[in-house]
């Protein structure tokens, strides 16, 4: 009797967790496959397949994990300050974030471009844009630093970028706000946007050793949002593909204003044909002002110059350069497939994905295939330039991926899933929840000619129940999907930093033997730094005082620091003498009103610090950097104003003596 | 690498203990954790071994090398050692051709790892001053010359 009862309660319970699940979303309980762990599992000691540029989005950094294993491996400072590096805070990197407003020590970075050679990975660069103050910036896979920052003028909200064309020649900014042109007056109503509000596509040329970028030249575009754009790559390298909303020009209650049309449009450019109106003398010179940053690895310093000029295009005066192609509806991404023929348009508000066809877009430009013109740019007949469209896909397709096999897998936001179907069939393959509300979708090499498959990788946009609670703040939830059967297969679920959007993904063996572990001391340029002890020095020049400092473990050269007084300025130059992986030193002062530095081997920072009040400043290696880490420290004695107390300096009594 | 010794010898602890664990009855049988197989990828990459007879003094100092090995001392090894007999961070200098051998100095500088693993001596000096002789990317040469220099310093014309 008894175990019947306990049959009867197990029953209930049954019955009452099967109700629990009926209210939970759709799909959340669905078992991954038993062997998922192991696919995921790298052993400690083993390296991981491939890395992951993930974008951090409202934190304004990108994030670097390893896949399979979704292990966090680095956290790189873009439109961010970083007080765990000391980016943005050191004198040396604060350059880094200038901008013809001045610092912006915040922005929001949503796209990665890694560079390619041939339309194929090679490891050099990873772009990414800032989407607030238009912004591109340039991190070197080297060092996994940001090396560049260029600044976006004519341009408000810098979302379609940075996306590059098959050798790297260009990355791109389309401004997602048209607003007035930088060189005209932009104090009028805001209700005269169908009159006087301007979008443009920049390209922003990239030098093929260097990597330094310089905007190559605009394209003045009707009144439109850019949104999404990619790279045509092998038959249709030449051309750029941009998806643009609001082609009703609202600029007020976008939500509904804009989503008036059934079609807006992707913009297509040939790019080859703008290099020769720029070659001919076709553009015309612009007044306007943007800060342009780098960051050299000798130096171990940033500058920063500002820029007054830019090259526009005008497609009203230049023919053939752009045409627009109808895409329904509020079109969002605009993925070009590894052949190059296919061009996938994600409208937003669709209830199909239309793929346009490079070879009919060709053949529709020759004919002159038009459905008339849109601000005097020739609009091509849909039909004319349609491969087909794939039906009931999904709700609220966003973006596409592409695997080596002919597949294509976009993300549907609505209804929370990852749909694959195939380019040439447009037939739906397969479908599998995300948990909730995928944004992009990252395939390694997805966006090249040479997909390196194997994994997809779904960013959503809500959590939920995914992990344990932390307050009423959520971290983002990427999910690892296993794509190398015809059956995708959900293994993991990793948590992300900020709101990712897009990520490229890289084979591990491209970059980590380039990775750099020091930086040689005897090619430090820094003007700043202390090669050896017998450098190491501290100057006073007026109000200004200059420690060239040392640091190994454990101690610093010098150590113990006279002869400050109130209203200097001290500057701590710190060289990090270790020339050994892995070990960098950290310098932090008591009162300092920025952060602490962190210095890599062989390299120099400086960090500045204004005393407020007279007495003994304690400073320290922040890094635990050997057994005897905690005795890695010395002091600072601040003096009155006018005190008498001359500039001294030491560390042991077997201390260099003072030069 | 910081933690490799202390990370084998857990794994080893582990595993004996994983290992007492399954004899208890237990039939599965699960073979030993393969330690070289986990840290592989954790070494350094280190200087080739330099063996006995691979360095030979000139009977007399060569000026041009002890004066490189001189300014490589101010840049790299100054920090921590002085060129008296003082212990700074490391040992002072003083003497240090006549108590140790060239190739003992020599894999001290280039080969610090593959030193304090092996070598009983150098273990004493990590004991002794409790901070790893940093590897200061030195190449053979760049520590030969180094010796030159130091061996300047121990007077020898």
């Amino acid at each position: 009797m008894k175990s019947k009862i306990f049959s009867f309660q197990s029953l209930t319970l049954f019955l009452v967790l099967i109700g629990a699940w009926a209210c939970k979303p759709r799909g959340v309980q669905q078992a991954i496959s038993s062997d998922a762990a192991s696919k995921v599992y790298v052993a400690p000691g083993k390296h991981d397949e491939f890395y992951n540029f993930v974008s951090g989005g409202f934190s304004g950094q990108m994030s670097v994990y390893g896949l399979p294993s979704g292990r966090l491996f680095r956290v790189i400072p873009v439109f961010s300050l970083d007080p765990e590096k000391g980016y943005g805070y050191s004198e040396e990197t604060k350059p880094m974030l200038n901008t013809s407003h001045g610092t912006v020590p915040w922005d929001d970075l949503h796209h990665i471009a890694l560079s390619v050679t041939d339309g194929i990975h090679d490891g050099r660069w990873a772009f990414a844009n800032g989407n607030n103050t238009p912004r591109i910036a340039r991190v070197d896979l080297k060092t996994f630093r940001t090396e560049e920052i260029i600044e976006i003028p004519n341009s408000g909200g810098n979302h379609s970028s940075p996306f590059i064309t098959e050798n790297s020649e260009y990355v791109v900014a389309g401004t997602r706000f048209s607003v007035p042109m930088d060189n005209t007056n932009g104090d009028i109503p805001i209700n005269t946007y169908k009159q006087n509000f301007r979008g443009t596509v920049s390209f922003v040329k990239v030098d093929p050793a260097s990597g330094r970028m310089n905007i190559a030249f605009q394209i003045l575009l009707p009144g439109v949002n850019f949104d999404l754009s990619r790279a045509g790559k092998g038959k249709s390298n030449g051309w750029f593909f941009f998806s643009c909303y609001n082609s009703e020009k609202a600029n007020t209650l976008l939500e509904v204003n804009s989503s008036q049309k059934d079609k807006d449009f992707i913009l297509c450019v040939n790019w080859k044909k703008a290099e020769e109106y720029l070659k001919q003398g076709k553009g015309k010179k612009q007044s306007v002002k943007y800060a342009h940053n780098e960051y050299s690895e000798t130096k171990h310093m940033a500058t920063s110059s500002i820029e007054n000029e830019v090259t526009v295009l005008d497609p009203k005066e230049l023919p053939d350069m752009v045409y627009f192609m109808p895409c329904p509806k509020s079109p969002h991404g605009c993925d070009t497939d590894p052949t190059g023929e296919f061009i996938v348009g994600s409208g937003k508000l669709a209830a199909i994905i239309p793929v346009f066809s490079f070879t009919k877009i060709q053949q529709a430009i020759a004919s002159k295939t038009y459905d008339g013109t849109f601000d005097g740019i020739p609009v091509l007949k849909y039909e004319a330039v349609l491969h087909g469209e794939v039906l009931k896909p999904g709700l609220g397709p966003l973006h596409t991926e592409f695997d080596d096999k002919g597949n294509a897998y976009t993300s549907f936001f609505v209804s929370s899933e990852v749909v694959k179907w195939n380019l040439q069939s447009l037939q739906v393959l397969d479908r599998v929840p995300t948990y909730y509300s995928v944004g992009h979708l990252c395939i390694p090499g997805g966006p090249t000619k040479k997909p390196w498959g194997k994994y997809l990788i779904a960013y959503n946009k809500i959590t939920k129940d995914r992990y344990l609670p932390t307050g009423p703040e959520l971290t983002q939830s990427a999910q690892l999907y296993d794509i190398s059967g015809e059956k995708m297969k959900l293994l993991l679920d990793f948590p992300t930093i900020g709101e990712p959007h897009y990520a490229e993904a890289i084979p591990a063996e491209i970059l980590e033997k380039k990775s750099v572990k020091i930086f040689k001391i005897e090619e430090n340029q820094n003007p700043w730094v202390a090669k050896g002890d017998d450098h190491a020095k501290v100057e006073r020049k007026g109000n200004e005082v200059h420690v060239y400092m040392t640091a190994i473990r454990s101690h610093f050269v010098p150590d113990n620091i006279e002869g400050v007084k109130l209203g200097d300025m001290v500057y701590f130059h710190v060289t990090n003498l270790e020339q050994d992986w892995d070990v960098p030193h950290g310098f932090a002062v008591k009162g300092a009103n920025n952060a602490e530095l962190l210095i890599m081997p062989g390299e120099t920072q400086t960090l500045a610090w204004k005393p407020d009040r007279v007495g003994i400043f304690p400073m320290y290696c922040t890094d635990f950097c050997s057994a005897l880490h905690q005795e890695m420290q010395g002091y600072v004695r601040v003096s009155a104003a006018g005190a008498n107390v001359p500039i001294t300096f030491s560390t042991g009594a077997e201390a260099p003596q003072v030069k | 690498m910081k933690i490799s010794l202390l990370f084998v010898a857990s794994m080893i602890t582990g595993s004996i203990f994983f290992v007492s664990c399954q004899s208890k009855g237990v039939k599965k049988e699960i073979p030993p954790v393969d330690i070289t197989e986990l840290t592989k990828n954790q070494s350094e990459n280190h200087g080739k071994e330099v063996k006995e007879g691979d360095i030979v003094f000139a009977p007399s100092i060569d000026e041009a090398m002890a004066k490189r090995g001189n300014e490589i001392y101010s840049l790299k090894c100054q920090s921590c050692h002085r060129l008296n007999d003082v212990k700074l961070v490391g040992p002072g200098w003083k003497g240090v051709t006549t108590r140790r051998s060239p190739t003992w100095i020599i894999n001290m500088i280039t080969n610090v790892d593959m030193m304090l693993e092996k070598d009983a001596e150098a273990q004493k000096l990590l004991e002794l001053c409790l901070v790893r002789m940093p590897n200061q990317d030195l190449n053979s040469a760049q520590a030969r010359d180094v010796i030159e220099f130091m061996r300047k310093n121990d007077g020898v014309k």
